[in-house]
């Protein structure tokens, strides 16, 4: 059982990277692609459907709306069909198509948003129809739920899973960037049951086509992030995280998208850090699926300096 | 100590065009005040009035961000690569 259990939110694996570490490191990652959507996304949907529903939010009438590069989008249109509340998202209109077919398919209204804007743009978008009136906004970006998920899931699933090794000490935790839920909440977990890990974030670098910010000014830190719990950020470059995900599929059998192999990347770099006998955690957030159209894992192989026009997280 | 910096798309108008540029200092607040004094309106992109980091700036020293390295204090070694981003989210 997990506290979102009925929203078909349960334990994903924690699996060993054996063949991808460093000599005398473990490193273990959370196996997100197991739940309902197959995304970690997953989570943060049920906590926030979930917060809403018990702040009496979800009145006849309301539909939802959500900015998202995809995965969010995804894990909310499953839960709002399933409790049949219309759903609009605003999504970036150069992410994969993948994620399009399968918003139509679970019956979310999408809206496009300029992809040179990113998520950003989409954000900008969603805040204005939101101010219009008639929609309920879950946002992501600002919803305390969405760390709150990952304090209450993500975190204790680590623990119980390093303990189901045998393992006791966790010297640090890696993960990507994207709204920093993830990170944030699970640091939070690890602060009271594993005092001393070391928190590291893994940032994608923004694409020059992504880059369609007016100034400096249009930036966004996303309030979910608490800046605060990490002692360290590494920028993890589009070819980086594309040639790890390409090794993770052919050294270790798991076929993850590019946010995965971002993590992969910088938790190897935290890893040669460590001392032998040291503990590392990561978070694989989704499978390759929805990245197959941009010719990731293609035989020739596409180049991260195409890719960095495609939103990928 | 010399740097290569990265100039991201929104800031090239203020360095000329310039993808990257070559500046001196021991520190980053040292390069970024090198770099101010060729394109002043960058390093008033780069450094906000009361001298700190912009929120909405992020630096990384070869990768590393330096907020948490020691800001805008982090020493920089010879040939160091500092790459500038704007803060956008992800999700």
């Amino acid at each position: 059982m997990t506290p979102f259990s009925e929203y078909g939110v349960h334990a994903t694996p924690l699996v060993h990277l054996e063949r991808i570490a460093p000599p005398g490191v473990r490193i273990f990652a959370k196996c997100e692609w197991h739940l309902p959507t197959g995304s970690v996304k997953d989570r943060v949907a049920a906590a926030m459907f979930d917060a809403a529903k018990s702040g009496g939010l979800l009145q006849p009438g309301v539909r939802l709306l959500e900015a998202s590069s995809g995965n969010t989008g995804i894990a909310i249109a499953r839960i709002a069909r399933l409790h049949e509340v219309p759903f609009t998202v605003i999504l970036p209109d150069n992410v994969t198509t993948e994620r399009l077919a399968l918003l139509s398919a679970l019956g979310a209204e999408v809206i496009f948003s300029p992809g040179a804007e990113g998520s950003n743009g989409a954000v900008r978008r969603a805040d204005e129809m939101a101010e219009a009136g008639g929609y309920l906004m879950l946002h992501q970006y600002a919803n305390q739920a969405n760390p709150e998920a990952h304090r209450l899931t993500t975190g204790p699933e680590i623990s119980a899973g390093l303990a189901a090794y045998g393992v006791s000490r966790l010297d640090a935790f890696v993960a990507a960037l994207g709204t920093g839920g993830t990170i944030t909440g699970v640091a939070r977990h690890l602060a009271l049951a594993h005092p001393g890990t070391v928190v590291v974030a893994a940032e994608p670098p923004v694409g020059e086509a992504i880059q369609g910010l007016r100034s400096l000014s249009d930036g966004y830190v996303p309030p979910v992030f608490d800046p605060s719990v990490l002692d360290a950020k590494l920028l993890v470059r589009t070819e980086a995280s594309i040639s790890m995900a390409r090794r993770l599929m052919s050294e270790e059998g798991l076929f993850v998208g590019p946010s995965s192999g971002a993590a992969v990347h910088a938790a190897l770099k935290v890893a040669a850090r460590l001392e032998p006998g040291s503990v590392v955690v990561t978070v694989l957030p989704d499978a390759g699926w929805k990245y197959l159209s941009t010719g990731l894992f293609g035989a020739s192989g596409a180049q991260g300096e195409e890719l960095s026009d495609t939103t990928l997280w | 100590m010399n740097t290569t910096i990265s100039i991201p798309t929104i800031l090239r108008p203020h360095a000329d065009g310039a993808r990257k540029l070559s500046a001196v200092g021991a520190t980053i607040g040292d390069v970024f005040k090198d770099v101010a004094t060729r394109h002043p309106k960058l390093g008033q992109q780069l450094l906000a009035p009361d001298g700190s980091l912009p929120i909405f700036v992020n630096v990384f020293l070869d990768d590393e961000d330096i907020r948490y390295l020691g800001g805008l204090d982090t020493p920089v070694a010879d040939r160091s690569e500092i790459t500038i981003l704007p803060a956008v989210a992800g999700g």
